[in-house]
Formats: structure tokens, sequence, C-alpha cells
């Protein structure tokens, strides 16, 4: 089964926290664990703020960010006794119209910022990369920035008794 | 978010309370800064961050640029309580071996 959302909010900090809480408010349809939930909160998190501070830095006009999330059911996977094993995904796509990244394969390395200034850490990329199952980056120069990221949810006990099939 | 402080035999605990993001620590630095520069013979400062129910890579630039602040003034700093994914997030960039965990 699928199920999809999408949302476009001005790239605003005062939007990050709306941003992380609809993704995960959108995710609880997966029954995911609180670990699951706060590893996307936070990935959501650092690609939205990156779109806030990066990606409209020398032109704020008309600074939007456009979320895209979509999560699906997956089949029965396995059979383990007499329960089933069953999980779902949801997949999460963050972009902006901004001033795109001209070197990606630099801008994701550990500790690497063009704000060192301002207290970022660089490790927004590393922190998306590990807290997520699947993640990459699209850019153009001038044209913008697109995340995506996929997160696995195992199915929780509960979930599994609650779908548990009578075959 | 919220920035409480207790001073307690000379060590000043500094508590932070709600959600760490870019968004809120601007506020949330001007308050420990505020704090740091009226640490007059204060021993060492321990971060409290058991009930930050929110944080991403934010609070590891936070965090650093406090603890240099404290050191020019010759105070040392630590970090108690970090909730798990905090704890995930602040081992992944090696914070601990400026500020230790206690
Ligand atoms: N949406 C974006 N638009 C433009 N540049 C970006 C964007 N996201 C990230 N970047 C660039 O990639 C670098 C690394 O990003 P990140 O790992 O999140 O660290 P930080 O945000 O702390 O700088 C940023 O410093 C910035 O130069
Ligand atoms: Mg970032």
């Amino acid at each position: 089964m699928e199920n999809y959302m999408k949302m476009e909010i001005a790239a605003r900090s005062e939007n990050e926290s709306f941003a992380r809480s609809a993704v995960a408010a959108f995710a609880l349809t997966l029954n995911p664990s609180l670990t699951e939930l706060s590893d996307i909160k936070t990935a959501v998190s650092e690609a939205v703020t990156n779109c806030v501070v990066h990606a409209y830095r020398d032109n704020e006009e008309n600074a939007k960010i456009l979320i895209e999330c979509k999560t699906e059911t997956l089949p029965v996977q396995a059979h383990r006794g007499d329960r089933c094993e069953k999980y779902g995904v949801i997949h999460i796509t963050v972009a902006d119209l901004g001033c795109g990244i001209e070197d990606i394969d630099k801008a994701t390395t550990p500790f690497f910022t063009t704000l060192q200034d301002d207290e970022r850490s660089g490790m927004g990329f590393t922190i998306m990369q590990t807290f997520m199952d699947e993640f990459s980056v699209e850019s153009e120069k001038g044209k913008g920035t697109r995340v995506r990221m996929t997160k696995k949810i195992k199915a929780t006990e509960n979930g599994e008794v609650k779908e548990r099939v009578n075959a | 978010m919220q920035v409480n402080a207790k001073r307690e035999n000379n060590i000043l605990y500094i508590r932070l309370c709600g959600e760490l993001d870019e968004h809120s620590a601007a506020q949330a630095r001007h308050s420990a800064d505020t704090l740091a520069e009226s640490s007059a013979l204060v021993e060492r400062a321990v971060f409290d961050l058991g009930e930050v129910s929110f944080m991403d890579s934010t609070g590891i630039g936070f965090l650093i640029g406090r603890y240099k602040k404290f050191r020019r003034l010759g105070v040392p700093v630590y970090i108690t309580n970090t909730p798990p994914t905090t704890d995930k997030i602040l081992m992944m960039s090696g914070i601990y071996s400026l500020i230790p965990k206690i």
C-alpha cells in the first residue's frame, strides 16, 4: 500500500520545527519505534536547516522548501515461526531552488562547512547519511538542491500482531 | 529552548530544556554566554542536557562555541545527562574529547 504527502514552506528558520514534526507525524502511519522516529526527525531537520541557512544565502527572494514523503508497506517478507515479518518504508525528499552545491563530494565530507564563523559543524550531511538507510544529493549550481532519504521501519511487536496473517 | 542556571559549590550547571535547532540556537547562545560572563570564580561549567527534547547538528556548533567562550575565561566545560539521540550525534562529532561527559 502506498501513501504520500507534499508540502511547500517558506525557507525560514521558524519553520524548521514544523517541518520535521510534520514529516514525523506522517511517518506515524508506519508504526515506527521511538528511535526510528527520532532518526527521521533529526535527518529532516538537517536537510531543512540546510535549505534555510545555505540555499538562499545570496538571494532570499521566493525562498521556499519543497518536502515530499511517500510511504510503502511492503508485503510479507519472511515467516518466523508463526509470526509474520512486515516492514514499511518512508521516502523523503527535501528540495530547494537556491544556489546549489558546487562540489557535492566535498560538501558531504564530515566537518566540511562553508559557514565556519556561524558555529556550523559541517556534520549535517553525515548525520543524514548515518541516521537514514539510503541517502543521495542532487544539485545544480544556481538551480537548487534535492536531498533524497529513505528509512526502513521495522515491524513492532504490536504491528506484527495487528498485521498477522491467519493463513 | 530554555536555559536555566544553578550554582552549587563553585560549579555552574547550565540546564538546556526544549528543542535546540538552528532557530532556537541564537537565543540559547545569548543566554549561555551571559551566564558565562557572570561566572567569576566558577571552577567548572556543566551543561545538563537531560531536558533536551530535540537536537540536531546545531547542538555540536553550539556546545563547541560555548566551550571556547568558557575556555577564554579559564573554566573547563563538561556535559551530563545526554539523552540517547543527542548522545549519538555528540559521539559522532567527537566532541567528548573536548567536553568530557560526566
Ligand atoms: N541546500 C543547500 N544549498 C546550498 N548549499 C548547501 C545546501 N546544503 C548544504 N550545502 C553546503 O554543504 C555544506 C555542508 O553541509 P552540512 O553537512 O549540513 O554542514 P553545515 O550545514 O554545518 O555547513 C554547507 O556548508 C554548504 O556549503
Ligand atoms: Mg547543515
